[in-house]
């Protein structure tokens, strides 16, 4: 049956509507969690507030289970999900960069979005930043080609490489997740503070 | 602990589920700063194309019969204001300020803002996507990519959080 519109059984002319609508959702949840606040997001990275935590990892076993569980039932074609590709380095490489920009600035350009929505004007500097960060990138990719290029593995997934079941591999998420919620309450009650 | 924000495992939940219609209707996960790029493209295009057109990056987004606007990330993210505003409106939280710790000045938190910011734009272009679109997306689908950028990610500020302290406890 799903996914709906790659198998046209909804238009294609639809999808930038479904897209508007799965945005407005997603905005509202992460406006409700508190991720319009760049003071609860850096309180993961002190121990204060693992609100980021919680909602992330949540929200990824949900999906993860719910993409098993319609594969199970025969509601969604697995082969149809778009996986994205694992280039190596440039992964590596570049999740540092924004792990950097994350503690420095606070957010991450969803939730700086969500903040800006509701008046935060260091999410609004902070999209300006992205912007400028994306131009550089864009200018400089002459050079940064042969990089952003290597290490190809393709849209691969973790429970091949291991050669373990989709199953088994949430299921060993799941574990983490809870080991790490345990953590992250433990800490939230030595690092206590006021809501904000 | 007395809070006016949503449980966390609840909104995680709820952070799920739109992910997972996402996947089923559209094949796809979300994503925010591709939508930036979008623009970024599209501002660039307008002011030089011809630059655009023979730059080996933009070539790939501009040109006959593409309009980088029209896409699935730029429709996503404006749904993400119009839904952030809703909740922030539901919730008396609508409200322009500078918000930081109080140990510091909100210019520093701006100039921080906005070098933070100058990082997860690049960062999320060398990485093919940021927090949502590689790291949340990506691990939901199982995918390498995905759980190598939310380990980079989260790794990288938990060892920078150190030096930082200062702008946040």
């Amino acid at each position: 049956m799903g996914p709906l519109v790659p198998q046209e059984i909804i238009g294609a002319s639809w999808n930038l509507f479904i897209a508007f609508g799965i945005g407005i959702g997603f905005g509202f949840v992460l406006e409700q969690a508190g991720f319009s606040s760049s003071r609860k997001l850096a309180g993961m990275f002190y121990g204060y507030d693992t609100v980021v935590l919680k909602v992330f990892f949540t929200g990824a076993i949900t999906a993860m289970l719910g993409l098993l569980f319609f594969s199970l039932f025969g509601w969604i074609d697995l082969s149809l999900i778009y996986v994205n590709p694992t280039f190596i380095w440039s992964a590596i490489v570049g999740g540092i960069i924004m792990g950097a920009g994350f503690i420095i600035g606070g957010f991450c350009p969803g939730t700086s979005v969500c903040a800006a929505a509701i008046g935060k004007i260091d999410a609004m500097v902070f999209i300006g930043g992205i912007v400028l960060g994306i131009f550089f990138f864009a200018e400089g990719y002459p050079l940064l080609k042969d990089f952003y290029m290597a290490g190809s593995f393709g849209p691969i997934k973790v429970s091949d490489v291991l050669g373990i079941s989709g199953g088994v591999m949430a299921f060993l998420v799941i574990i983490a997740a809870l080991v790490m919620f345990k953590l992250g309450e433990l800490a939230e009650k030595k690092w206590p503070r006021e809501e904000y | 602990m007395k809070t006016t924000y949503m449980n966390p495992y609840l909104a995680g939940v709820l952070l799920g589920l739109v992910l997972l219609m996402a996947f089923f209707f559209s094949g796809r996960g979300l994503g925010a700063s591709g939508a930036v790029k979008s623009v970024v493209v599209s501002a660039v295009d307008i002011v030089a194309p011809e630059h655009t057109a023979n730059s080996a990056y933009y070539s790939k987004y501009v040109g006959e019969g593409k309009s980088p606007m029209k896409s699935w990330l730029v429709f996503e993210m404006i749904g993400v204001l119009v839904g952030g505003f809703l909740s922030g409106a539901l919730s008396g939280r609508l409200k322009w300020k500078v918000e930081h710790f109080p140990g510091i000045t909100a210019n520093r938190r701006l100039i921080f803002a906005a070098m933070g910011g100058i990082l997860f734009g690049f960062g999320s272009q060398l990485g093919r996507g940021c927090t949502s679109g590689s790291a949340l997306s990506g691990m939901a689908s199982l995918s390498v990519a995905g759980f190598v950028s939310m380990m980079a990610i989260f790794g990288t500020a938990f060892v920078l959080a150190y030096f930082l302290r200062k702008n946040w406890i």
